[in-house]
């Protein structure tokens, strides 16, 4: 059984029959291949699946697809292009804000939200903004940086 | 995950129409509902997502503040009344979660949501409140992060939520509707204790939902703050926690509230241990005797014994936060 649903994702319009039971990550990863979405423990303990639903950062595992009817969805790959890329982006490279790489796609999406915070603007707040991201490799310090050096210097 | 049928209702009438039928259960954030469908814990046979419906206010009177079922856990935590009226509110929210999921999670499906016990969790051991009767493979298991308070044979789960505990402390109201009518009913008699029924949890009724939490603004509940304690800085449940306001008037207590959180198998108060506090300055040996009356009917194993000292430690912390507030 299938039920349909409509979502814009990262600005175009998608309709797609989905089972009720497919969350939004795996609608993004497996109906729509934007695999830069990545899935960790699928159980909301990780953060590796951050988007954005209309604008603000949510976890896809524990959505459903079908809850998602009528949302902007935005994933890593409406964020910059390999040629332009958003100044996080950016500034995870310089600061070396990643080892395996397998969490920076949900860290980045989660991080937009916390560089537009006005309230957030020191390591530990950052930190504690942050923590519903992990990294298994540890790249805390480099992503916590990157995030203090896009604030100070490329506000977006 | 078992297959359901999806219901997504425009009103609020079609809603309970929908939430009578057999198996029918609300989903609003669904990052708790969502996450046990997926471990087959839960297995509703329809799901109700109850999202447009017209519960997202916070509506602030002249003495009390009501909040929407579907306000956001963000929302309500940054929301200025709450944040200068009810702090504790706020700080609980904020310690629960990570920012994602506070996006995604409401009001309503945080007092509603179900235990963190692995046992509970995972469907392959005993677990009276998973299936009715069946034990409590806790009692005997891993348990050091169980309740010492409000356990039974049955179970020793914790409440999870830290919402409720900062609402409990403030005597808050859970306003519930029903296609029989309205009904309000204090938090504190929202939960339901274990006993030898450990899968009946709250007062709701089945296809009854929970439409807002009205929290009086009281003097008290300006100083109310919230302490948190776990095994991690952040994106971490209780391990112990205190939801308290005092309000200290010529040097003794004239009103005194301390919910307790991660220790209890329902968010925990206990007034009148709280009534011994009132008229006595607020001293180191007069916390310790209103900590002696709370924990008196504590049962602990040698897991979870540890809680004790902790909680007392964090109910100083916590009263002297909000003295000084
Ligand atoms: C990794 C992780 C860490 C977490 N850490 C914390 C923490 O530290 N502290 C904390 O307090 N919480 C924590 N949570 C829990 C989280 O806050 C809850 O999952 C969330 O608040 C539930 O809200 P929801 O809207 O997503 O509920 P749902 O998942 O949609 O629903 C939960 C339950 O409530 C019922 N329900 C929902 N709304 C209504 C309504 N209006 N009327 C009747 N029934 C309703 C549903 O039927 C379901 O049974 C954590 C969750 C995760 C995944
Ligand atoms: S995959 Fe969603 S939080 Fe880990
Ligand atoms: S870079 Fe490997 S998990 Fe973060």
């Amino acid at each position: 059984m299938t039920t349909s649903v409509t979502v814009t994702v990262n600005g175009s319009e998608r309709r797609l029959a989905v089972d009720p039971r497919r969350t939004l990550l795996d609608l993004l990863r497996e109906d729509l291949r934007l695999t830069g979405t990545k899935k960790g423990c699928d159980h909301g303990q990780c953060g590796a699946c951050t988007v954005l639903v209309n604008g603000r950062r949510v976890l896809s595992c524990l959505s459903l697809a079908v809850m998602a009817e009528g949302a902007d969805v935005t994933t890593i790959e409406g964020v910059g292009t390999p040629d332009a890329l958003h100044p996080l982006q950016a500034a995870f490279i310089r600061h070396d804000a990643m080892q395996c790489g397998y969490c920076t796609s949900g860290q980045i999406m989660s991080a937009l939200e916390v560089l537009a915070d006005p309230e957030v603007t020191t390591r530990e707040q950052i930190a504690e903004a942050m923590s519903g991201n992990l990294c298994r490799c540890g790249a805390y310090a480099g992503i916590v940086a990157a995030i203090l050096d896009v604030k100070a210097h490329a506000p977006v | 995950m078992r297959p359901f049928d999806l219901i997504r209702p425009e009103s609020l009438d079609e809603a309970l129409k929908a939430l009578a039928l057999p198996g029918a259960r609300a989903v609003a954030g669904g990052t708790n509902l969502v996450d046990l469908m997926k471990l087959s814990v839960e297995a509703p046979a329809a799901l109700v997502d109850i999202r447009r419906l017209p519960l997202h206010e916070i509506s602030l009177g002249a003495d009390t503040v009501v909040m929407g079922a579907l306000v956001a856990n963000s929302a309500a935590a940054a929301d200025p009344a709450i944040v200068l009226q009810a702090p504790a509110i706020s700080e609980a929210l904020l310690s629960g979660a990570s920012g994602q999921i506070r996006n995604a999670a409401t009001l309503g499906g945080n007092l509603l949501q179900r235990t963190r016990c692995g046992y509970f969790r995972a469907a392959d051991w005993a677990c009276g409140k998973r299936e009715p009767g069946s034990g409590c493979a806790a009692a005997t298991g891993i348990n050091a992060g169980h309740a010492v308070l409000g356990t039974s044979p049955h179970c020793m789960a914790v409440h999870p939520s830290d919402l409720a505990v900062a609402l409990l402390a403030l005597d808050a109201t859970v306003h519930l509707r029903s296609r029989d009518g309205a009904r309000r009913i204090p938090l504190g008699d929202f939960y339901r204790l274990p006993a030898d029924t450990p899968h009946i949890e709250t007062a709701l009724a089945s296809g009854e939902l929970v439409t807002a939490i009205e929290v009086p603004l009281t003097a008290p509940a300006k100083t109310s703050r919230y302490l948190k304690l776990r095994g991690r800085a952040s994106y971490e449940f209780a391990t112990a926690s205190v939801a308290a306001a005092v309000l200290v008037e010529h040097g003794v207590v004239a009103e005194v509230a301390i919910a307790l959180g991660g220790v209890g198998t329902v968010p925990w108060r206990d007034r009148a241990a709280e009534a011994q506090l009132v008229g006595r300055p607020l001293s180191a040996p007069s916390i310790e005797a209103f900590c002696d009356a709370l924990l008196a009917g504590a049962v602990t194993t040698p897991a979870n014994a540890y809680k004790l000292p902790l909680l007392r430690g964090a109910i100083h912390r916590a009263l002297e936060r909000s003295a000084t507030s």
